[in-house]
């Protein structure tokens, strides 16, 4: 029996035979699988019952025949004779067949009249009918040919077995049919579950690069390999449509935050060009000009900086360092700030805290919140800087420590909705409209921070704001000693 | 002073070269990287000013590691408009002696050159005390003195001093400040620098009478009898 194909009752769809389709493909090789491994199971089951009872109708054929040689050596045709009444008369079941014949083919013993004529050739098997009683049988043979032209005929009945080998036969091949077309079934459903999984791949991925990325892989719930390539697809698309919305931020942020200093640069020198009166307006108008170019300047350093951050290229330039002298660096540089302001500047640290990072970096993301607090804070009050290790009872993410250094003010302060949006580009509240900046501090921050693998929080301070930063450290296990000393 | 301006944009070129003649220095002028390799290897100046990137195949590293190649040790500003740190840390590596990113102003990009050919001549002889006028301070002992009368100053504010004085004469970046004196290689944003050396001022000029740093508008400071 030829392997049926196993596409062969699916309906039929354009390109159907079309072997370069994956599902084809995949329907095929589970069909010619399942039905492989069948007719070897099948054939191994065949073995071990049906055969393994042939042979032994053999097996028992041949240690009778040594047990007649025997006698016949030692006591010559009389004896066999005897030998062989003996036997049949034993044999109640009358499953045994005995033929001894002398060189002119006379009955000599046994229960069969005369040499059957199919049996021409010794030391072979035959399957001969007998006639019994009112039934045709069916024997297993084999003819011995004994000294002095005596033949000895040995056989047994194996009707019943054959019987039983046919039944076992005709089963298993029943059997194997069904299973071949369950195999087909099989391959068709395999095809059609992998077209579908493929099709809302392929859609979902189509309508995307059609512009909507509003589309979502349909995630099941049932925890799947599916679910689990629908989920990394999903997790895919929701950081390219957050770098989307970013280039979108960032550009239009450009289109309006940017323009503003270069429209005042413009008026201020157009205006001096036309109106002003002798060469102090002109150098004066041409200074604010020039200051708000620089303004553009940094704008652009910010945001490149800002770009070059998130695409990750830092980490290699990362350390292990004590944060504390870096940390101690900024707030000497701040609090003379802070004083100026008539702010107090506090700060509690802890005597070394050993780092893993990018020095330069971090210093400046410190340095950002403090320019922060001290900026949006009316004098007497109090900036906090304070730094402290965290142990985490269990560890998240396979990190036990984290770093939580956090800046505190008292000052202005800001409401839920602008917290949420503190770190976006370009983003400045209401109430900080009056004081400098372009709004690109915090979002460098959070930059920084994500770099570190850590995370940034604001929440209120009565009155004020705290920022923290949370920021993993390496297991302590792996620091050197001569950093931590 | 002799100095070496390669820069390819007709008006950045014009500018510079414009201002340090004003200033009362001799500036030779290249517009390509093949120009300026010729000069720079066949004439003495006391400064070149690069620019790094240059039409043409030979850039300003290239100029520069040939220079340094045949043992010239000219200082060299190498001007870019690459701001990130690692470029900056590139250029340095190749050998030359300060980098200035494009855009910039005239006062800062002077004010560096001048620090440049002045550090040349000092790192011949090392120097423990340093004075101006009446104001002395001792490096090693780490002590300062105006007038015959002690100062007691913070760390800080004696590294700042002591860079102060090893510019005297010279206008100092804010920019030039805090990379010398803090180290920081990043933009600040409020002007921390003003109110440390407005705290300096406080303690070696407010009780003498006479200012000895001055502030140099648009530019930065200057600390000068
Ligand atoms: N400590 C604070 N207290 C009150 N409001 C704050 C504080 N820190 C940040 N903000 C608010 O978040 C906004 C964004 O802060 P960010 O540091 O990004 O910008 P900026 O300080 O305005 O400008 P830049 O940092 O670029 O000079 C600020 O404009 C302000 O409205
Ligand atoms: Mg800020």
């Amino acid at each position: 029996m030829s392997l049926p194909d196993a596409s062969a009752p699916v309906s039929p769809s354009p390109g159907f035979f079309n072997l370069r389709s994956v599902s084809l493909r995949f329907a095929l090789v589970y069909g010619s699988l399942f039905i492989c491994s069948t007719v070897l199971f099948f054939s191994f089951i065949w073995w071990g019952t049906a055969g393994l009872l042939e042979h032994r109708v053999e097996l028992a054929i041949s240690a009778d025949s040594r047990a007649l040689f025997n006698v016949w050596e030692e006591s010559g045709p009389p004896g066999l004779t005897m030998m062989i009444d003996d036997r049949l008369e034993q044999d109640v079941d009358d499953n045994t067949l005995y033929l001894l014949v002398n060189k002119d083919g006379k009955w000599i013993a046994g229960n069969l009249a005369e040499w059957p004529r199919q049996i021409t050739r010794n030391h072979h098997w035959f399957n001969l009918p007998v006639q019994r009683a009112y039934t045709q049988d069916l024997a297993k043979v084999r003819a011995y040919g004994l000294p002095d032209g005596y033949r000895l005929l040995i056989g047994r009945d194996i009707s019943g077995r054959t019987l039983l080998r046919k039944m076992l036969t005709d089963t298993l091949l029943w059997a194997w049919i069904m299973i071949a077309l369950l195999a087909i079934g099989g391959g068709w459903l395999v095809r059609r579950l992998f077209q579908h999984v493929i099709h809302t791949i392929s859609r979902t991925t189509l309508a995307i690069t059609h512009g909507d990325m509003s589309q979502r892989m349909p995630v099941h719930g049932t925890d799947d390999e599916l679910d689990a390539v629908s989920k990394a697809i999903n997790e895919m698309l929701d950081r390219i449509s957050r770098l989307m919305d970013g280039v979108r931020q960032v550009s239009n942020a450009i289109a309006h935050d940017m323009r503003t200093p270069v429209t005042r640069a413009r008026a201020q020198l157009e205006y001096a060009a036309l109106h002003a009166k002798g060469e102090a307006a002109l150098r004066a108008a041409i200074e604010q000009a020039v200051g708000n170019l620089d303004n553009v300047t940094a704008i652009c350093e910010a945001l490149l900086r800002i770009a070059q951050i998130e695409s990750g290229a830092r980490r290699s330039a990362f350390v292990l360092f004590d944060l504390i002298p870096a940390l101690q660096d900024v707030c000497e540089l701040y609090e003379a700030v802070a004083e100026e302001h008539g702010l107090t500047f506090t700060q509690s640290l802890p005597a070394s805290l050993p780092f893993f990072g990018d020095r330069a970096m971090f210093q400046q993301a410190v340095a950002n919140l403090l320019d922060n607090a001290i900026k949006f804070s009316p004098p007497r009050g109090t900036v906090t800087l304070s730094a402290e290790i965290v142990t985490l009872e269990p560890p998240l993410d396979g990190r036990s420590r984290l770093l939580r250094l956090s800046v505190a003010d008292e000052g202005i302060g800001m409401n839920d909705a602008d917290m949420a949006r503190a770190t976006e580009r370009f983003f400045r509240a209401e109430q900080a409209r009056s004081t400098p900046g372009s709004g690109l501090g915090l979002a460098l921050v959070q930059a920084i921070v994500q770099l570190h693998e850590g995370q940034l929080q604001l929440a209120p301070n009565t009155p004020g704001l705290i920022t923290c930063l949370e920021v993993p450290l390496p297991d302590e296990e792996n620091f050197p000693t001569e950093v931590i000393a | 002073m002799r100095i070496l301006l390669v820069e390819d944009d007709q008006t950045v070129r014009t500018f510079i070269a414009k201002g340090l003649s004003e200033a009362g220095h001799l500036v030779e002028q290249a517009e390509n990287g093949k120009e300026g390799l010729a000069l720079a290897t066949n004439e003495k100046f006391d400064v070149v000013i690069l620019d790094r990137m240059l039409p043409g195949g030979v850039d300003g590293i290239h100029i520069l590691e040939t220079l340094r190649g045949q043992g010239n040790v000219t200082p060299v500003l190498l001007l870019s408009a690459l701001a990130d740190v690692d470029e900056k840390v590139a250029g340095l590596k190749a050998g030359g002696d300060d980098y200035v990113t494009k855009p910039f102003s005239f006062s800062e990009l002077q004010a560096r050159i001048e620090a440049l050919v002045r550090r040349n001549r000092n790192e011949a002889q090392p120097q423990t005390r340093l004075m101006v006028g009446d104001l002395e301070i001792d490096l090693l002992a780490r002590g300062v003195k105006r007038a015959g009368q002690k100062i007691d100053l913070q760390p800080r504010e004696f590294r700042l001093l002591e860079f102060l004085m090893r510019h005297a004469g010279q206008v100092v970046t804010r920019t030039m400040l805090l990379e010398g004196v803090w180290d920081y290689h990043f933009d600040p944003q409020t002007n921390v620098i003003d109110v440390h050396v407005s705290r300096l001022r406080q303690k070696i000029d407010k009780p003498f009478g006479r200012p000895l740093v001055h502030t140099i508008r648009n530019a930065g400071y200057m600390l000068q009898e």
